[in-house]
């Protein structure tokens, strides 16, 4: 096992605002990691600094052992930025064909466009491509260098539910031929489906690193929403196991792992019951719940 | 098919970097091909400009040369001049506005080999323009030239062609994608009349006569008219005044470049 992406203390600043502070992240080789946080975060910092794109304001980042703007580093890894344009007025083809020139290897161009699905679109142009097919060209385009590590960040955004599911998969085929995966999402799901390690990252600090399994068990709870007829305090629910509680007027939201000796004890106090809602918890909600474990102050909406 | 790689210092692998440059230059020529306000304006404006404003004139005498090949000179510095403010001045920002060099960035690809791609791929279409131009003044205008003076025509409109260049691309990494084509034609359609290009210095007013000389473009246009034979400064005289526009453009785009560098990059 060789190292492949190190951050040593790394933090970063945008003028006065902190986008990382203080990260330590050590990634080997063969590992698929999924950089997990809700928006703004400093996911997308991260790979920034990882891949070179930006310099750390303090700390230092390492690639392959290397400096993250090193082009023997950079031959090696393959890359899918959020928000990158490619050239507009050429085909699929003629870009893959492009970007396979700046590879030492590179995979023949059929397979390129099997793995990303884009066979038939092989002959079309950027500019009529659908925002699911422009991402799985930008994938197309991280893999034509058959690189040692991916980086990808927010690789899904505007696929459909098929598109997300191939892209899956292919990505699966990447992680069993031994490459190095490093990519950001805020879905907790897709985290879970695609790394064997999740990285959360919230405010600039990392606040949790572990197995998906041992991630999901953190943050294992539903969210519970309960409407009545008329309007209910917090001491309903004192020496619950809930966290997360917000009360107001006649309805109450809340994360608990344990739904049903809420309801218990709901449906024995009350019986003015409107509405209830048991639906399991979003990652906005994962967030609270970990950032509340980890002892940190406020639970940010965020 | 295995590609040949190449061993850096290092001894790791890389690309080797003619091929990246061979894909790059065939990639910028084809997306500037494929553009048709481009190429209308790199091919056909040049054209239509010498049949409606030099055409007339052909048959004319001017200091000493006919006309037509006097005029030839002239809009063939306008051709190659509009290709290199348009080809940097404008993809550049249009580029820049749709983060287009993020991506790259991120890749192997040298930004050298971007850059001396582009520049090959402006002078394909620069010497496509001349060609196209130089066609239709033999055959509509009767232009002819010595085999030399067509030789020395078309070099110096390319060696000279590099204060524009520069200007270019300043303009592409200080101005806004939106406002690139307006800023292209406010600076070069005024700086190609008041130098010459269109109509003849004598035939401008008074002020700008006296500033003429100081114009880039001003230097490029004798450069070419002494290519043919007409009366014009030495040659050295406009080199070195176009040398020093080079710096002064490409001191500004540096400076522009290391400032978007700062803001988006660091």
């Amino acid at each position: 096992m060789s190292v492949v992406v190190q951050l040593d203390h790394v933090g970063k600043r945008y003028g006065s605002v902190v986008a990382l502070d203080d990260v330590s992240l050590t990634i080997e080789s063969g590992e698929v990691v999924a950089l997990l946080g809700p928006n703004g975060a400093g996911k997308t910092t991260a790979i920034s600094l990882m891949l070179g794109l930006r310099r750390p304001t303090s700390g230092r980042a390492r690639l392959l052992g290397l400096s993250p703007t090193d082009v023997d580093a950079r031959s090696r890894c393959g890359v899918m930025l959020q928000e990158s344009g490619v050239p507009e007025l050429l085909t699929v083809r003629e870009l893959v064909r492009l970007f396979s020139t700046f590879y030492p290897r590179h995979l023949p161009s059929a397979e390129v466009l099997r793995m990303a699905g884009l066979e038939e679109q092989a002959g079309t142009r950027v500019d009529r491509l659908s925002g699911g097919q422009r991402q799985r060209l930008f994938f197309a385009l991280a893999v034509t260098g058959d690189p040692e590590v991916l980086f990808l960040d927010e690789p899904t955004v505007g696929m459909d539910v098929e598109g997300r599911r191939a892209f899956i998969v292919a990505l699966r085929e990447r992680a069993r031929r031994g490459t190095t995966i490093v990519l950001t999402t805020h879905y907790l799901e897709e985290a879970d489906q695609l790394a064997d390690r999740v990285v959360v990252i919230d405010r600039g600090a990392v606040i949790a690193d572990d197995s998906p399994a041992a991630i999901k068990t953190r943050v294992a709870g539903k969210r519970v929403e309960l409407r009545f007829d008329s309007d209910v305090g917090e001491e309903l629910f004192a020496g619950l196991p809930v966290t997360g509680l917000r009360v107001d007027g006649s309805s109450a939201t809340m994360l608990s792992p344990h739904p049903a000796v809420v309801l218990r004890r709901v449906l024995n106090a009350r019986d003015d019951i409107a509405d209830v809602d048991v639906s399991g918890a979003d990652l906005e909600d994962a967030f609270i719940h970990l950032t509340r474990e980890g002892g940190s102050d406020g639970a940010g909406d965020g | 098919m295995v590609p040949a790689t190449a061993r850096s210092a290092a001894g790791r692998m890389r690309a080797p970097v003619l091929r990246m440059l061979a894909e790059v230059i065939r990639t910028q020529v084809l997306t500037l091909l494929r553009s048709p306000i481009y190429s209308i304006f790199s091919l056909a404006l040049p054209v239509i400009f010498w049949l409606f404003f030099a055409l007339p004139y052909a048959h004319t005498r001017v200091g000493g040369v006919s006309g037509g090949a006097f005029l030839l000179a002239s809009f063939g510095a306008y051709a190659v001049a509009n290709v290199m403010l348009f080809t940097f001045g404008i993809t550049i920002a249009m580029e820049r506005g749709r983060k287009q060099d993020l991506l790259l960035r991120a890749t192997p690809l040298p930004p050298w080999v971007y850059l001396l791609a582009r520049v090959v791929a402006a002078t394909v279409f620069a010497l496509a323009a001349l060609l196209v131009l130089s066609v239709v003044a033999v055959i509509t205008g009767g232009v002819s030239l010595s085999a030399a003076q067509w030789v020395t025509l078309v070099s110096r409109l390319l060696v000279g062609s590099l204060p524009l260049l520069a200007l270019g691309l300043a303009i592409g990494y200080l101005v806004s994608p939106n406002a690139a084509p307006a800023v292209v034609n406010l600076i070069g359609l005024p700086m190609y009349f008041a130098s010459g290009i269109f109509v003849p210095v004598s035939a401008l007013p008074v002020f700008i006569q006296r500033i003429a000389p100081y114009l880039p473009t001003y230097r490029y246009g004798q450069l070419a008219w002494g290519a043919i034979g007409a009366p014009a400064d030495p040659a050295s005289t406009d080199l070195l005044w176009l040398a020093g526009y080079t710096v002064l453009f490409l001191a500004v785009t540096l400076r522009a470049y290391r400032l978007e560098e700062s803001r988006k990059f660091t």
